[in-house]
């Protein structure tokens, strides 16, 4: 299958008083058609920013270098009147808190259908009705009466249901949902991860879904990216890294997340010990390497560069990590 | 919107009547009268000319009396200008005042949204940094420095235009509306560009980049209205005091708006003059405040539900 996006060596950088902050270092990876990407990761690490980048929605001291393409179409450094005929339409974006992600002054239809008006030149009757079509696809009851309200009078999940058909309108190649449940409670939350698991099947929209919840990873993706410090420090499919990390950082993140189907010995809370890097301090070696429990003298000296593990079970989709480890030295929890 | 606006028109009635009794009671602890600066008026004319005005009755029946004129809409007759009911000089002069501070607040409002915007679109550059400062000299510099300034460059120097007068023609109109929108422009440029800057911020307009639409359309559509706000709330008692407040431009530029019978009546001692141009004022800033609350119902729809 062919790949929706291709990044390589993506790298965005923040201009600030205190010197540059690089958010994203030297990224490279890639997403096929209908596949669901997870990006997980700490606050900080950088997951959200590489998206905002390739959206072209950084704040206004920050800039990216290396090349990001959305089907052959290169995006990284594209002027913005030429990447609005990109968002909206190829690829689309939803994001944390929908309860301030609408516009507030606006009726809920105005904000649909001006996406269909400006993408596909579409009157304003028919992109309304095409736009309410979308409200009844993603499950809002009564979208007809709905239609014309404001986001004020809509709940969170409903909010965020909307945020989802307004980035689905154009039929996007590519969905890129920035913890798209976080704000929601968890009853809510499973209904939104179902919607996209939905539609995914339905449309065969590529989605990454970032996040830092491992179990809306384990619902929805096939395939994971573990970023740490602004760098991929483990990517492999879904089930090869749950049942086998080998990044120490994804080892404890998967120990640290709490189960209730397995009672701990001790009743307490794994963590890991120790705080993400200053981004403008960053080692010279593994910037994990700090709070790493396997950290040797290689690790502090030399930046562990990405490589396929000998534990990858398919050359389609290989098992990648930037350690010195050994593979398979048991990390799993 | 209906029975608000008829609950906000009630409730200016207490407000009203207290303006009209502090003012009733302040302007007669001013010293002197109506009648002092006629030279050697015989006493019993004296007497005479303050029975004729009630003069000579307790101050609390003069009030009483006063009141109930009021109430029927007459404000009575200008002891200056004794041909003239106060009304009659009232909506001689408004007229001209409302021209000129109608204009200029419509010129800041223009410019100053503008002025505002463009400075929050280009953040800490040097256009930025151009307009607020040029805006915090407009706020510093008072009335009566700047109109006599442009007078004098664009008056006396230059010789672009006339430096004062009324009804001659409408080049003599646009100093003294300059004069008087320059500062509001100032403060309004500096109002849009603190409101933008944070709008363009927020997560809605994020989104509407997102959805690809053009950096015009994301702008006029999504980040102004929001960005605009509290430009609206400020042109209430921005407007009210530009029409009235007009006083020092209209004395510079002898304009016979209403400003000047206010200045005029209070050196007088017009009492019933300053009277009904306070009582206009007070009302005028009433409505104005009223409509603001009205206009940001029809631009937050929270406000609206509420």
């Amino acid at each position: 299958m062919s790949n929706i996006l291709d990044v390589q060596g993506l790298t965005t950088v923040f201009k600030t008083h205190d010197g540059d902050v690089k958010a994203v270092n030297d990224v490279s990876f890639s997403i096929k058609a209908g596949e669901a990407l997870g990006v997980v990761g700490e606050s900080g690490s950088g997951k959200s920013q590489t998206f905002l980048s390739i959206m072209g929605l950084l704040a206004s001291n920050g800039y990216s270098t290396g090349s990001a393409k959305l089907t052959g179409q290169e995006l990284i450094g594209l002027p913005t009147s030429d990447l609005n005929k990109v968002r909206g339409l190829r690829m689309s974006m939803i994001f944390q808190d929908p309860m301030t992600s609408l516009n507030p002054y606006m009726r809920i239809s105005k904000q649909l259908s001006e996406v269909l008006v400006h993408h596909k030149g579409m009157s304003e009757k028919d992109a309304r009705a095409s736009a309410l079509a979308m409200l009844d696809r993603v499950r809002i009851p009564e979208a007809s009466k709905r239609f014309d309200m404001y986001p004020h009078e809509f709940s969170g999940g409903m909010r965020q249901r909307v945020m989802i058909a307004m980035a689905l309108l154009c039929e996007p190649e590519l969905l890129i949902a920035d913890e798209p449940t976080t704000a929601l409670d968890v009853t809510v939350q499973a209904q939104i991860l179902d919607l996209l698991g939905d539609l995914k099947r339905d449309l065969n929209t590529a989605i990454v879904m970032i996040t830092h919840d491992l179990g809306v990873v384990a619902g929805i993706c096939d395939h994971v990216q573990v970023m740490y410090a602004g760098r991929i420090i483990e990517s492999a499919p879904v089930n090869e890294l749950f049942a086998n990390p080998q990044h120490p950082y994804t080892a404890g993140l998967l120990a640290s997340s709490p189960r209730l189907d397995v009672v701990n010995s001790d009743e307490k809370l794994i963590t890991i010990p120790g705080q993400p890097p200053n981004l403008q301090r960053l080692p010279a070696g593994c910037s994990f390497a700090p709070r790493c429990p396997h950290a040797f003298d290689r690790c502090i000296a030399e930046l562990p560069l990405p490589r396929t593990t000998t534990t990858t079970s398919s050359t389609d989709t290989p098992h990648i990590k930037a350690c010195h480890l050994e593979d398979n030295k048991g990390l799993a929890a | 919107m209906l029975g608000f606006t008829l609950k906000r028109l009630l409730g200016a009635i207490p407000t009203l009547f207290i303006i009209v009794t502090l003012s009733f009671f302040l302007i007669r602890t001013a010293p002197g009268g109506p009648f002092d600066k006629e030279r050697s008026v015989p006493p019993e004319v004296a007497a005479n000319l303050n029975a004729v005005y009630h003069l000579d009755e307790p101050l609390w029946m003069q009030y009483g009396r006063y009141l109930g004129d009021v109430v029927q809409g007459d404000f009575g007759p200008s002891f200056q200008y004794r041909d003239f009911t106060v009304t009659e000089l009232i909506f001689r002069g408004f007229p001209v005042s409302l021209t000129l501070g109608g204009s200029a607040i419509f010129l800041a409002l223009i410019f100053g949204t503008l002025l505002g915007t463009l400075a929050a679109l280009k953040q800490n550059s040097k256009l930025d940094y151009a307009v607020m400062a040029t805006a915090m000299t407009g706020i510093t510099i008072p009335n009566f420095v700047m109109a006599p300034l442009l007078t004098l460059i664009f008056g006396v120097y230059l010789r672009w235009l006339p430096v004062g007068g009324w009804e001659q023609g409408l080049d003599q109109v646009v100093l003294p509306i300059i004069a008087l929108a320059l500062p509001q422009i100032a403060y309004i440029a500096r109002l849009t560009r603190g409101s933008m800057i944070e709008v363009l911020r927020s997560n809605f307009v994020r989104t509407a980049r997102a959805k690809g639409l053009p950096e015009r359309v994301m702008i006029t559509r999504h980040a102004l209205k929001a960005g605009i706000l509290p430009v609206v709330s400020y042109l209430g008692p921005a407007s009210a005091a530009v029409i009235t407040g007009s006083v020092v431009i209209e004395q510079i530029f002898s304009i016979p708006g209403i400003g000047r019978y206010f200045v005029q009546g209070a050196l007088n001692r017009d009492y019933t003059l300053v009277m009904g141009v306070v009582i206009f004022y007070g009302t005028l800033i009433i409505l104005f405040n009223l409509l603001v609350d009205l206009v940001y119902g029809l631009l937050d729809p929270k406000v609206r539900m509420q």
